[in-house]
């Protein structure tokens, strides 16, 4: 009877001690996206626990566009909900700007922030300080098969143009069943198909606006590169090209359903992965194939970590976002998940690693790729913008999208191309002029 | 002889046209359920096999299940959604049994005027309120909580909820209540002891509705939950990527979203068949 008695107490007070010691523990909520480098970061968090004993991670791991919507939200209103932030290269100089991120000007020496690559701390920085750390970056390559390439009697040249892929594609194209001679981005969105395109009229010579912010969407560049796009993927590309974007395209060429594919470097690890593709054995790697001008023919993307300015809990923020973008964590993944697997694109170090360079053939195509992108010149005639297949202006996510359908459209011969691109000229100017960039 | 055959040929003709239209029946169930069948499907496949060409015959694994579990508790989303889709429903209905009771019982010339005008306010598309309600939550504190979306919830799916009362109210002959009524019953006890008896399929199936509707709701959700109050909608969310392949794991974290609430329906089909066609036939 006493001990039942005395039973209340104890539980009272050894919930009292629990709440105390909870108390002592700082919880830091991180939202990232669910992109197999973030998935291994997750995996990871026992590591960080048992390095930072009190600090606590409490993970929200939501599908890019979802999280995005759901980021600037929470950002703009101030909501507090998270410490930490997965953003890309688009949203960083833009809310850095509005002074919706905390500035990282505070990184100590053995951070070693010279070790990171120049273009993507740059495209992360506002006016010289950094507003995010670069977790993962990734530009675009060509991917091809060397078999089917090898039978035909192609031989890769060290940088392909896209009047060559256009040879290749019409050779190789049904020469296995259901073999497609190229697969690219088809599906509309600003961070789909005209992420891709961007790059395509870079290297006709084309650019989204001139220096007065003139959209030149109907210009000459442009036309005749959307309609090189659509003959070639209309012809040469897989059944349904207008709804493939990154994934469908991956699951394409790794069950060797396309000759050459042209997208993002971060595709390269999984296509190595025997486990994962069927076409590892047979897997080549190129530069993305050049028209006029080599300037802006490969795109320069980043996944970063950045602290909301409404986060409470900055300073742990701080010590996660430095862990999850030192050395030490890219070697704690080559040693953990295997070295094809680390977060690519960030630093000089891990390209001098030699682990990484025997188990990533393509690594030295996916640095120079990333650092002959220049988000600051991108185009053969000059430009107002900041980026390679974006343009930093808050704008742009509306009328990419808007463009990417029209685009899409005459991909699926809804419109010809000159109309496409006649209505995305005049959404794009409507757009910009109700923004007030021009009247 | 030709007056005793034609009844045997439409004897025979009647199992043939019943065999074709039950065939059809199972054909559209068929189609309908297919893509709920292939995702549990996918789920047992490995992610190679999923983007591998379509096939029925692959060797199952549980490969996927054991990933997603590791990668995220299902519970504690499992836990949300049963607290948030229940706590609205019971809300909901508590509210709306004397709204409804009103407005089929002791209705005003303005009675069809409000019934309309709940009904318009799910024509607003809830993107629209968002940063409003946003704001209000978070200065009252009710971002990431199960209050809140409880909250959020009740009055989404409130319209339907009343509107679908006042329906099976309205069916319900006056006497009855009337007959209580002379036999001294107060209001309380004429909707405790005659009304709600009475319609109970009626409310059973609504109350069901408006669970299924909470439970798959995933615009507010995602919206106003992070961690601490997601429900499996976030869940699934969490496991799907435009750079990556997930799609076994997204197919069993859906079908382990969807099995409670599927399971739910199986059991409770009846009583559903039976509110919606009650008082279809007076």
């Amino acid at each position: 009877m006493r001990f039942a008695r005395h039973l209340p107490l104890g539980a009272l007070a050894g919930a009292i001690a629990l709440a105390s010691q909870a108390q002592a523990q700082t919880t830091i909520t991180v939202a990232t996206v669910n992109n197999n480098d973030m998935v291994i970061m997750q995996s990871l968090t026992d590591e960080f626990q048992a390095a930072y004993p009190d600090i606590s991670l409490d993970w929200v791991v939501l599908e890019e566009n979802v999280l995005r919507q759901r980021m600037t939200t929470d950002i703009a209103t101030g909501g507090g909900q998270f410490d930490v932030m997965t953003i890309g290269a688009y949203e960083a100089p833009i809310w850095a700007e509005r002074e919706w991120l905390t500035p990282l000007d505070d990184l100590s020496d053995d951070y070693d922030v010279d070790d990171l690559l120049g273009s993507v701390r740059d495209g992360l920085s506002l006016d010289g300080t950094p507003y995010a750390l670069p977790f993962y970056a990734e530009s675009s390559m060509m991917y091809y098969r060397t078999d089917l390439f090898e039978q035909a009697g192609i031989e890769m040249s060290e940088q392909p143009t896209w009047d060559e892929v256009r040879q290749w594609a019409e050779t190789l194209h049904g020469s296995e069943e259901g073999l497609a001679g190229i697969c690219l981005r088809g599906k509309p969105g600003w961070g789909e198909n005209m992420a891709f395109v961007t790059t395509l009229v870079n290297t006709y010579g084309g650019r989204w606006f001139d220096e007065q912010w003139n959209p030149e969407l109907d210009s000459k560049p442009w036309q005749d590169a959307i309609a090189f796009y659509v003959d070639l993927l209309g012809n040469y590309g897989p059944p349904g090209a207008s709804s493939n974007g990154f994934n469908e395209n991956l699951a394409l060429f790794a069950r060797g359903n396309c000759a050459m594919w042209v997208d993002a470097t971060s595709a390269a690890g999984k296509l190595f992965d025997p486990d994962e593709s069927s076409v590892a054995e047979s897997l080549g790697f190129a530069r993305a194939p050049i028209a006029e001008t080599p300037k802006g023919s490969h795109w320069l993307w980043t996944w970063a970590l950045a602290i909301p300015a409404s986060s409470e809990q900055k300073e742990a923020a701080q010590t996660f976002i430095t862990w999850a973008t030192s050395k030490e964590y890219i070697e704690l993944v080559g040693e953990t998940h295997g070295w094809t697997s680390v977060p690519p694109g960030t630093r000089e170090s891990t390209y001098a690693n030699e682990q990484y360079q025997q188990a990533a053939p393509f690594a030295g195509f996916v640095l120079e790729a990333i650092e002959n992108a220049d988000p600051t010149d991108s185009t053969l005639e000059p430009n107002p913008y900041t980026g390679v297949q974006i343009v930093n202006i808050p704008e742009f996510q509306a009328i990419g999208t808007q463009v990417g359908q029209s685009i899409a459209a005459a991909l699926t011969g809804d419109t010809s191309v000159e109309q496409a691109l006649d209505s995305a000229q005049r959404a794009t100017e409507r757009t910009m002029q109700r923004a007030g960039y021009n009247d | 002889m030709s007056m005793s055959r034609q009844p045997m040929a439409s004897r025979h003709a009647l199992p043939v046209k019943q065999l074709l239209l039950t065939l059809l029946a199972w054909s559209v169930a068929f189609v309908i359920f297919f893509p709920i069948l292939w995702m549990v499907l996918t789920g047992f496949k490995t992610e190679t096999a999923a983007i591998a060409d379509p096939s029925f015959i692959f060797s199952p694994t549980l490969e996927s299940y054991q990933a997603v579990q590791a990668r995220s508790g299902y519970a504690r989303f499992a836990i949300n959604s049963v607290a948030v889709a229940f706590g609205s429903t019971l809300l909901a209905l508590l509210i709306a049994i004397p709204s409804a009771y009103a407005m089929a019982f002791l209705p005003t010339k303005r009675t069809k005027g409000t019934l309309l005008w709940m009904l318009s306010t799910k024509m607003l598309p809830p993107v629209g309120v968002l940063v409003p309600i946003y704001l209000i939550f978070r200065d009252v504190g009710l971002l990431d909580t199960r209050t809140g979306l409880i909250l959020v919830y009740t009055l989404m799916n409130l319209p339907i909820v009343v509107w679908m009362l006042y329906t099976f109210f309205k069916d319900m002959p006056k006497d009855i209540l009337e007959a209580g009524r002379m036999d001294g019953a107060s209001t309380f006890q004429e909707v405790w002891y005659l009304l709600l008896p009475l319609t109970l399929p009626g409310i059973a199936s609504t109350g069901l509705l408006s669970v299924i509707l909470s439970w798959n709701e995933a615009f507010w959700s995602l919206n106003l939950t992070s961690s601490k109050a997601a429900p499996l909608t976030a869940y699934i969310a969490s496991f799907s990527s435009p750079e990556g392949l997930f799609w076994a794991k997204l197919s069993a974290a859906s079908t382990m979203a969807i099995a409670p609430i599927l399971i739910l329906g199986w059991m409770t089909q009846k009583q559903m068949v039976r509110g919606l066609t009650f008082g279809a036939v007076k």
